[in-house]
């Protein structure tokens, strides 16, 4: 398993773009900016589609298109991944710059963060060299109104040549003007005031555009001239292929490239100095612009960032409070989720006794009734009563904290280990990510630059928990270690718990970082930079809204999906005979040895199994199938369940056993669907399996073990 | 030459210029791509409970850099006069 470039997915981010176009008249539109700036929060209110927005940079890592009507006039947005500039070499950076370049877009919006401008205006320089019609759109106005800052947009408008607009698309403020304005450009280009270089670069520039003239397509000559000075290749890459020929090969250009070349060289500017030049340029332009359109009536602005950085980043107090924030939200989410619980399942359990009611007021068969109602309905209630109640605390819990920018302040506090596990300390971010689902997780892996290390973080993705497993993990906290009464208490013992264990699976991600990088994923830690971003006021209302309806109803329905037919499977199993005893105990009784091995038993592993489309159901299929074999007992609540599994044969060994396992076992079917497709290659895929099942069968066999050795069971 | 301060040497609530950018390429043209040119006023504004990597703010931003990367950017020595021939370069 060599370091290629196919097979470490270099080739997963591809610079292709598929236009969607609803209305061949549509204008189309790329939408730029800084990652972080506000970027997704404005291309939802404009689309009004859900691409998910918070509070970090890079979070939107593919582009999302979208079309919206202004006066009868439909356009199609194309969201571009956040970028500093277009002349680095990152996959996202290359995506944006090729879609500007060669994408055919009618006008481009560079969105720029008011309370950070001068950082945002070196891409707004870079894309008035590629696009004259471009409109600049101050965003987050309220943030920055709230810190004292102003920007003069009317002077910034005329320093640039383009229309600017000041927006505050959080509250939908400012679009209206945003849409006219870029009509306004398409309709009349307007008329860029490009950066100028040092003066004997642009002696040079002239003589080199006025060779290219004509003979680049429709790229701007200027534009192409600059490329062809700086001599980047991957930009180079991209013309050739678009024009379909290198222009550095045309005698003309090539002799006109060595002249000014040595001209350059002449005033002791070549190679990396030129390079250098070619961008401090743009930057003290950027500067400038930014000192002459920005006042402050605040000393220093981002004072209240700074003391709030000291207590979550601090040696101090960075670890206590992280940790604290996060056995916090866990508890809320225990104690708030508790009483609605028990509320659901008994009415869940209520509808399914008027579904059997039902059922024999139609004189339905028997086992019609049982395969439908004990069968699929069953399950689907469990999934439903389990998952629904703390999904829809802990999402909005944890979106609120990414919202409020407090996810880089982890990356931040974690960077230490990821850097001695020879790894990114963006994987912090990605393993954040993969709280809410492991195959996002495993998406959000672009933003790490390095393959070598893109490759560990989606391979160690699934080390946390998922919130299709969290339900799991919380109802065996809560049944075999705390307690099922529900108090404030117990809940925050279980809290406790909850957060230890995501602590070993953190601890564990490092130490499979460190695994992979001595082994397969062999290599020094690369460099990397990471924004720590202003933190913001979360938007409670919208967060509690975006986050119910669309992170956990859809997690819910994809749960419910795959839970009904695995329900019937199970019901089917478990029904049908095969030489004197049911399918299910054919299956279970071959699993068993190698379940009592791992401390677990058949039933467990075969859960496990069936729940490879979702781990969400891998509970509720266990009860389902010690029901079908032993007495048919009214579940509802916990305790119940509780008898249940100790008939069963549970003990705290199997508890923790099944804890482990749920933590530390293959990622489900989407994850690794998505591992294939970002990595592009099935060996990686199937490492990726293979991984987390070795450490957690590994991890189950040593426990049973030693426990038994103990003497404890 | 004499030794020259780095980036990494910076204290928290310490602030100096920067003078040059030694880093690799890549490394180099991300961090001058952020505005991290030289003549860049780089404020150290917090360490991490490690001590690496630290937080700096400039133009603006706060950038998070590992102790071996801020090795490779060097500073302005305190009395040094920040914008001499060498950081303005070719202007004429």
């Amino acid at each position: 398993m060599g370091l290629t470039a196919a097979s470490t997915g270099t080739g997963a981010v591809e610079g292709k773009w598929v236009l969607r176009r609803e209305h061949p008249e549509d204008r189309v539109i790329a939408l730029a900016g800084n990652p972080n700036v506000g970027k997704s929060t404005l291309f939802n209110a404009l689309t009004h589609l859900r691409q998910h927005t918070g509070n970090w940079p890079g979070k939107t890592v593919a582009a999302a298109q979208g079309r919206c009507e202004h006066k009868g006039r439909g356009y199609l947005l194309v969201d571009l991944p956040g970028t500093y500039s277009l002349l680095a070499r990152s996959a996202e950076e290359e995506a944006a710059r090729d879609f500007l370049c060669f994408g055919g877009a009618d006008a481009a919006v560079v969105v720029c963060d008011a309370t950070g401008l001068e950082r945002n205006l070196n891409l707004v320089l870079q894309t008035l060299e590629l696009h004259s019609r471009t409109v600049v759109c101050v965003n987050l106005l309220d943030e920055a109104e709230r810190k004292g800052i102003s920007v003069d947009l009317a002077e910034l408008s005329r320093r640039l040549g383009v229309p600017v607009v000041g927006t505050a698309a959080g509250r939908g403020e400012g679009l209206e003007e945003l849409l006219a304005a870029v009509e306004d450009v398409i309709a009349h280009p307007p008329q860029a005031k490009l950066p100028r270089y040092l003066p004997p670069i642009e002696r040079a520039l002239e003589v080199l555009t006025t060779q290219v003239s004509g003979r680049c397509g429709a790229l701007p000559p200027r534009w192409t001239a600059l490329r062809l000075l700086d001599g980047e290749s991957s930009a180079l890459a991209s013309i050739t292929q678009a024009l379909g020929r290198d222009l550095r090969e045309e005698p003309g250009i090539a002799r006109c490239l060595t002249e000014v070349r040595a001209e350059l060289a002449r005033v002791g500017l070549e190679g990396e100095l030129l390079r250098e030049r070619l961008v401090s340029c743009l930057i003290w332009r950027a500067e400038d612009m930014a000192h002459a359109v920005v006042s402050s009536v605040q000393a220093d602005s981002h004072r209240r960032d700074r003391r709030l950085d000291r207590i979550f980043t601090s040696r101090l107090t960075g670890i206590p409070v992280m940790l604290l924030l996060l056995a916090g939200v866990f508890w809320l989410t225990l104690a708030g989720a508790n009483y609605p619980s028990q509320l659901l399942s008994q009415g869940l359990f209520w509808l399914q006794d008027r579904l059997s009611g039902l059922f024999t007021y139609l004189g339905a068969p028997q086992w019609l009734h049982d395969m439908l109602v004990l069968g699929v309905y069953r399950t689907l209630a469990w999934v439903v009563g389990v998952m629904l109640p703390p999904m829809a605390i802990f999402f909005p819990l944890f979106t609120l904290l990414e919202d409020f920018g407090y996810l880089p302040r982890v990356a931040f506090v974690l960077d230490h280990a990821f850097q001695k596990a020879h790894a990114c300390g963006k994987q912090a971010l990605t393993m954040a990510m993969g709280f809410g689902c492991n195959a996002a997780g495993v998406t959000g892996c672009r933003i790490i630059d390095s393959p070598r290390e893109r490759l560990i973080a989606m391979l160690t993705n699934s080390f946390v928990p998922c919130n299709g497993r969290f339900p799991t993990l919380i109802a065996l906290i809560s049944m075999f270690f705390v307690g099922t009464a529900g108090g404030w208490g117990e809940s925050l013992g279980a809290a406790v718990l909850l957060t230890g264990l995501i602590v070993l699976g953190v601890v564990l991600t490092f130490w499979a970082s460190r695994l992979l990088s001595a082994t397969v994923l062999k290599g020094a830690p690369s460099s990397f930079t990471l924004e720590l971003p202003p933190y913001r006021r979360p938007r409670v209302g919208q967060v509690i809204v975006r986050s119910v309806l669309d992170r956990t109803l859809f997690v819910l329905a994809r749960a419910a999906a795959v839970a009904a037919p695995a329900g019937l499977v199970i019901w089917l199993c478990a029904n049908v005979e095969v030489q004197g005893g049911s399918i299910l105990q054919h299956c279970t009784a071959f699993l068993d040895p190698l379940g009592r091995l791992m401390g677990l038993d058949g039933v467990i592993l075969m859960a496990f199994l069936l729940g490879f489309p979702a781990n969400e159901i891998v509970l509720p299929l266990i009860l389902m199938t010690y029901l079908s074999s032993g007495s048919l007992l009214e579940l509802g609540e916990l305790e119940e369940m509780r008898a249940l599994l100790v008939e069963q044969g549970w003990t705290g060994l199997t508890a923790v056993c099944m804890i482990l396992f749920s933590l530390f076992h293959w990622p489900c079917s989407t994850t690794c669907l998505t591992v294939r497709k970002e990595s592009g290659s099935w060996k990686w895929t199937a490492l990726a399996w293979l991984l987390p099942t070795a450490v957690g069968m590994g991890l189950c066999i040593l426990t049973a073990a030693l426990a038994r050795l103990l003497g404890l069971v | 030459m004499r030794e020259q301060p780095r980036l990494s040497a910076l204290g928290v609530g310490e602030e100096a210029r920067v003078c040059r950018v030694e880093a690799a390429s890549a490394l180099r043209r991300r961090l001058m791509d952020l505005g991290l040119v030289p003549g860049t006023r780089v404020t150290c504004v917090g360490k991490s409970p490690a001590g690496d990597p630290a937080a700096y703010a400039f133009r603006g931003a706060v950038i998070a850099l590992r102790r071996a990367d801020a090795e490779e950017v060097c500073l302005f020595a305190g009395a040094e006069l920040p914008l001499e021939e060498e950081a303005v370069g070719a202007w004429d």
